[in-house]
């Protein structure tokens, strides 16, 4: 007697037969029918014929006939609007039930029937039930609300359920404001803008209070809650901490991770010399240890969360090492990400132990963990010194094994070494010498290229091991071409002699017979090179090469701790933010973590403090290349250099060179007629003030403002505003201000390197704007700008570029390229940068021009509730004042031109 | 939140699917087909696949795979997690939980799985107030309902689930009162040649049956609270006591649950209670090596050593082995190098040995790396970290 006899029946009145018992008298045969149709339902059948049947089935008081039925009508309803119209009328009857079981039944399934007719019938009913004096309808009318409002999101606004849902997180019972909660972040989840869940001090106690009562998800839904609060000193955040952290024994994950999010956030406000902090870096340990003894499919979304943790904050689990050892029995899945974090963990102190696992796992069958634990022992070495020859030491065993892969894999590696150690582990070329022949992997065999070629003066038969690989050369992939012509032309330059031969040849295959664009271009390069002036080439091509340093893998700080807030989200699991995949778009709230403030500075700016980035001083940064730009970048700022490191130097300096010379032509090539030199009137003759005494006295008042003032010293300088930040601009932070000195306008920027990778290559250029500002020299970054370093440059402008009318008028829009990229950003200009301190004229000047003004262009109006800062006031606290006249010329003209 | 639910077999058939909001088509489990392609073995299966407009997380037990499909950014752990107690529910509800007893109860699965979540919201995940709301089917159960026409939904509100203990419901009585709890300890240590530790670490839960009659309160305390560092509670426990007293208080749920698992990390070990002498060795010149495992007990305070099963990869140039054994059974699989011997219980007196000889590859060099052994033992009534409990009081 089980359930499987309901699949039996497969004959071909199956339908006809059904729709009999389920008009049938009996109560018994009624619900075994309805049983029937339900797991034709399940395994996919279409038993919707039966639904004016099975509706009728409704009207019972048998409550699992009842369940059955809303099972089928859910399913159904869809297709059958019409008659799920039959069944609406018991449902509002259940509404009223005196069971609240059955009325929250009644609730709950009305709010899984999409149809626009039933939903207009819901809101009464779901009115009621949201204010129900039972606990339990109120909780499922809570999550009724989200339900309708994915349905028809205007209608809940209307029926103002949005503010009933918001009462109800002050509700008594903790499981109903788990639910509204849980509701009110799935709505804000499709609003980002709209402020639902508007978290006071108040309503975070509530919400802690109902933390510790009610069920675990529930808590999970609360924590994520309680993450988005940003506290608004370090005292609320060491409260809110202080009742989270227990939650951090609880016995499902989910809970643990989402008290680990909410720690890990809040932790960013509270001050380092503090005792709590210290004790909350000791609490969060085991709790992420033990979340390494669940199910293996946890311990992945764990491990992928804990590679973050540990990129943030490193001591946490520093002591940890052993436990991500991986176990013989762990999916793939989870060893290579176990082997990630052992890397970010291995230190001096415990690399020992470390190398002796990666060995272990190099001699594992899995093809794919062996390759990523013999790329582990070379990351370690180059990320902790001291063990660098320990983990060569290893290399070397592990290519005396022969197993291809692991020698291909290892000569890779080695090759990494050498660049970060140059010139100290020589003594292994010959080792993996031997194993030339074997490597067929195009990553092993260019790299191994490379070394030869890079140490051609210590391996005597260099040259015939290149020429060895020279016969194959049109079948190799290009990633090996490359690194052939490269290592031949070092070996040429380093023995002159013997290659000229082999250069020769190496040079006509790869210009010639070569399809490839970047191996002919490199080919020409060379010859080139060679060809005039063979000092030069030798510089170029023998150059010193930056170190490579162990912090390429890391992720990007400012991406970093925009995942820190999205711990045990799918984001962590993709350690991308979700901006990056998040179904089409949906407006995504970027998260920060909480800038470090401590109480007492919180009293002076509490609006100010908490929130994460200034919102209104913020520039907008253009976020396309768009028509406007075309201009401005119409020569060829040079592609992220990434090339094989021996060409790196000479395609740099072909960027710089570039971009100046683009730069120079840009600028001398202005427009004939509007350039912005004749608009810069002559400078009028400095009339003294009192001269004109005898005009009238209004104007003088006027002319006195500036009188006292001399042209010497500055202008008034604006505090430098942040133009671009870092997180739109790959870890480049520029700030800036616009100053005018003794008549030259000049841009004060601040670069502020936040990315991982040293800067290199600025330059910068206008796009053109109304007044024709543009740099008057290049922009001079004398040394690359290491990571976390500030400089602070002057950029002299003048106003000789050419002219376009820009929306608003001080509109400037700018491009600043590095090594990495191009970036985009606009900003205004103050205008009285403009202002030429010459511009005073005497009154009857001054008199006469004003009159030259045509009648038409005046306007008329009063300026009401001006308030006027002190600086602004103060006479001569604008001391370009004076050429209104002036400005007045070229607003004029301005305003002309597009006629 | 949790979109459907999808239930597959090792053999890719979807035999069930559940849709909590609007209906998801199966064909999106392609995706997550093509990733089963992909891994080698089923248990390599990524836990995460993400596809053009849906998230697909899976749990794989018992040979069934359990796809959750999601639309939105939802905390996967919290999928996971479900989905890990969807099964514990299934199992106990059917005592298994495997593809015919999921199709045999298919209307149960599916009254639980809608009581279990409502728009993707969890409700009721206590297997308390899910019994009752709908009571497992047991053989005098669905005799009754057949003649009284009575049925398997409680129509009652669970009396448990809005109270302060939701695990917990009300008007319990039993005619013998009894709590049982058992002390599992699993340790995982890696042992190097020599004998010396590498690594251990312990595992231990501790799994309780409570049958109280009415709202019992119960006070637990250990011999060694602190080697309890690292300890996760079942939500009776009541944290604030353990904090400041190492006392366990709580009002349990009724039947069986899991009290509280721990971990103990190798600080503070004692030691294993198994040894394992070996003599394995391999010439460079002859294609045979000799080969001798003895396992014996190192204190185990009196206690048998059961269970013991004895697995070994052997290198890849091992072809054949030909070994006696002085008590239990052993096997050797050619093709995957795999020995296993399966031991049973260690007598102190006699020692179990394995002994014998391998043939190797002629011509191949002797290999480098020497196998590892690894050993599963049961030892009843000892737990390991010496924490078990030493005081049980209640009060009512």
């Amino acid at each position: 007697m089980t359930d499987s006899k309901y699949f039996t029946t497969t004959k071909k009145g199956e339908i006809f037969e059904l729709k009999a018992e389920l008009n049938s008298d009996k109560k018994e045969k009624k619900k075994e029918a309805v049983k029937k149709v339900i797991a034709s339902m399940t395994v996919g059948k279409d038993v919707s014929a039966l639904f004016p049947d099975v509706v009728n089935c409704m009207q019972t008081d048998n409550l699992e006939l009842k369940k059955l039925v809303y099972l089928y009508l859910m399913n159904y309803a869809k297709s059958q609007p019409d008659m799920a119209i039959m069944a609406v009328n018991t449902f509002v009857k259940d509404c009223e039930d005196p069971n609240p079981l059955i009325r929250a039944l009644a609730v709950r399934t009305m709010g899984c029937i999409r149809v626009d007719k039933i939903t207009e019938y819901l809101c009464e009913p779901l009115r009621k039930c949201l204010k129900d004096e039972d606990p339990y309808v109120r909780k499922t009318a809570a999550v009724c609300v989200a339900k309708l409002h994915d349905i028809n999101a205007q209608l809940v606004e209307d029926q103002g359920f949005l503010d009933t849902l918001k009462d109800l997180i002050s509700d008594s019972n903790p499981m109903v404001v788990a639910n509204a909660v849980a509701a009110l972040s799935e709505i804000a989840e499709s609003h980002p803008s709209s402020n639902l869940l508007d978290l006071n001090p108040q309503s975070i106690n509530k919400l802690l209070t109902a933390l510790n009562e009610c069920t675990e998800w529930g808590q999970i839904f609360i924590l994520d809650c309680l993450a988005n609060y940003t506290p608004k000193d370090d005292r609320e955040a060491q409260s809110i901490c202080e009742r989270v952290t227990p939650r951090l024994s609880h016995a499902n994950s989910a809970v643990v991770l989402s008290a680990v999010k909410v720690l890990m956030k809040f932790m960013e406000m509270l001050s380092k010399d503090l005792d709590y902090y210290g004790t909350l870096l000791k609490k969060l340990a085991p709790p992420l240890v033990t979340l390494l003894s669940a199910e293996p499919e946890l311990q992945y979304v764990a491990l992928r969360n804990i590679n973050l943790i540990v990129q943030k904050r490193p001591e946490i689990l520093k002591h940890e090492m052993k436990v991500f050892f991986v176990k013989y029995n762990d999916p793939i899945y989870v060893k290579l990400e176990k082997l990630d974090i052992m890397i970010r963990l291995a230190s001096q102190a415990n690399i020992a132990q470390v190398l002796a696992e990666l060995k272990e796992y190099a001699t594992e069958v899995d093809v794919d963990f062996v390759r990523k634990a013999v790329r582990a022992i070379g990351r370690c070495a180059i990320k902790v010194e001291q063990s660098a020859e320990r983990c060569v030491s290893t290399l070397l065993d592990l290519i005396q094994t022969k197993v291809n892969y692991v020698v291909q894999e290892a000569i890779v590696v080695i090759k990494d070494i050498f660049r970060k150690y140059p010139n100290k582990y020589e003594s292994v070329i010959a080792t993996l010498c031997e194993n030339l022949d074997s490597l067929d992997e195009p990553e092993a065999r260019a790299a191994m290229i490379w070394i030869v070629g890079e140490y051609a003066e210590r391996i005597d038969n260099a040259d015939e091991l290149l020429e060895s690989f020279l016969e194959g050369f049109h079948d190799e992939s290009t990633q090996v071409q490359l690194q052939l012509l490269t290592a031949i032309v070092k070996l040429f330059l380093k023995k002159p002699t013997e290659t000229q031969e082999l250069v020769q040849q190496v040079l006509s295959l790869a210009t010639q017979d070569s399809d490839n664009p970047d191996l002919r271009d490199r080919g020409y390069i060379y010859w080139r090179l060679l060809s005039t002036d063979p000092v030069a080439a030798k510089e170029v091509v023998l150059a010193e090469k930056p170190l490579i340093s162990e912090e390429t893998d890391l992720i990007e700080p400012t991406l970093l701790d925009e995942l820190i807030c999205y711990i045990g989200t799918l984001a962590s699991v993709y350690h991308k933010p979700p901006s990056a995949f998040v179904e089409g778009g949906r407006g995504v709230v970027h998260k920060s973590l909480p800038p470090r403030t401590a109480s007492n500075e919180s009293t002076e700016s509490p609006e100010t403090a908490p929130a994460g980035a200034p919102s209104g001083e913020q520039p907008d940064v253009i976020p396309t290349q768009g028509d406007l730009l075309g201009d401005l970048l119409n020569l060829d700022l040079g592609p992220p250099v990434s090339g094989p490191p021996l060409a790196t130097s000479s395609v740099q300096m072909g960027a710089v060179d570039l971009l100046g010379g683009g730069l120079d032509s840009l600028m001398g090539d202005e427009p004939e007629g509007i350039g912005g030199p004749n608009f810069v009137a002559p400078p009028a003759a400095a009339v003294p003030a009192n001269l004109g005494a005898t005009m009238g006295s209004g104007l003088s008042d006027l002319f006195d403002l500036t009188s006292g003032v001399g042209t010497l010293s500055g202008s008034y300088v604006a505090p430098k505003a942040v133009w671009l930040p870092a997180m739109k601009a790959k870890g480049l932070e520029i700030s800036g201000t616009f100053t005018r000195q003794v008549g030259s306008i000049s841009m004060d920027l601040q670069l502020t390197n936040k990315a991982l990778q040293v800067m290199t290559d600025f330059a910068i250029q206008f796009n053109r704007n109304s007044f024709g500002l543009a740099p008057a020299a290049p922009l001079q970054v004398h040394a690359p700008l290491s990571p976390n370093q500030t400089v602070e440059i002057s950029l002299p402008l003048n106003t000789v570029g050419s002219v376009m009318k820009m929306e608003p008028l001080n509109n400037l829009q700018v491009a600043v390229k590095n090594n990495i990229d191009v970036f985009y950003f606009s900003t205004l200009y103050p205008l009285h940068i403009l202002f030429v301190e010459d511009g005073k004229m005497d009154r009857q000047m001054f008199l006469a021009t004003w009159k030259d003004i045509p009648n038409e262009n005046e306007a008329q109006f009063q300026i009401r509730d001006c308030p006027l800062n002190a600086e602004a006031g103060r006479p001569g606290g604008n001391k370009n004042a004076g050429s209104t006249g002036e400005w007045a010329h070229k607003a004029l003209f301005i305003l002309f031109a597009p006629r | 939140m949790i979109h459907s639910l999808f239930l597959i077999n090792s053999s890719g058939d979807i035999f069930l699917e559940k849709h909590w909001k609007s209906v998801v088509s199966r064909s999106v489990c392609d995706y997550f087909f093509e990733a089963q392609e992909r891994a080698t073995e089923a248990e390599n299966v990524p836990p995460v696949i993400p596809t053009p407009h849906h998230y697909l997380l899976s749990v794989y037990r018992h040979k069934i795979f359990f796809v959750a499909v999601i639309q939105t950014e939802v905390p996967p752990l919290f999928v996971i997690e479900f989905l890990h107690r969807v099964v514990d529910t299934f199992q106990d509800y059917f005592g298994v939980c495997s593809e015919p007893v999921i199709k045999d109860n298919v209307v149960v699965v599916y009254e639980v799985l809608e009581e279990m979540l409502d728009n993707g919201f969890p409700l009721a995940t206590e297997s308390n107030i899910l019994k009752e709301l709908i009571k497992p089917p047991t053989i005098l159960r669905t005799v009754v309902n057949t003649i009284t026409g009575s049925t398997n939904v409680g129509d009652q509100l669970p009396t448990g689930q809005l109270s302060v203990v939701p695990w917990r419901r009300t008007g319990v009585k039993y005619t013998n009162n009894e709590a049982y709890f058992d002390v599992i300890e699993e340790i995982d240590a890696i042992i190097d040649k020599s004998g010396s530790t590498i690594t251990a670490e312990i595992q231990g839960v501790i799994d309780a049956c409570v049958k109280l009659t009415g709202m019992p309160d119960l006070t637990l305390s250990f011999m060694n609270p602190r080697l309890l560092d690292d300890v996760s509670f079942h939500p009776c426990v009541r944290f604030k006591r353990w904090e400041s007293e190492r006392i366990l208080s709580f009002i349990p749920p009724d039947g069986n649950f899991r009290l509280l698992s721990y971990h103990v990390s190798a600080q503070n070990l004692v030691a294993i209670p198994v040894y394992v002498k070996h003599n394995i060795s391999f010439r460079d010149s002859s294609s045979l090596g000799r080969f001798e495992i003895t396992v014996g007990p190192k204190q185990t305070m009196g206690k048998t050593i059961e269970g013991v099963i004895v697995t070994s990869q052997m290198p890849k140039g091992v072809l054949n082995m030909s070994l006696t054994p002085s008590q239990g059974t052993h096997t050797f699989d050619p093709v995957t190098k795999m020995l296993s011997w399966d031991v049973g219980k260690i007598n102190p007196q006699k020692l179990p040995s394995l002994k014998g000889t391998m043939s190797l590859q002629a011509g191949a060099s002797k290999p480098d790396e020497n196998p590892t052994i690894n050993l599963h033992f049961k030892i009843q009534q000892l737990a390991i970290s010496g924490v078990p409990r030493s005081l049980h009081s209640k009060t009512f």
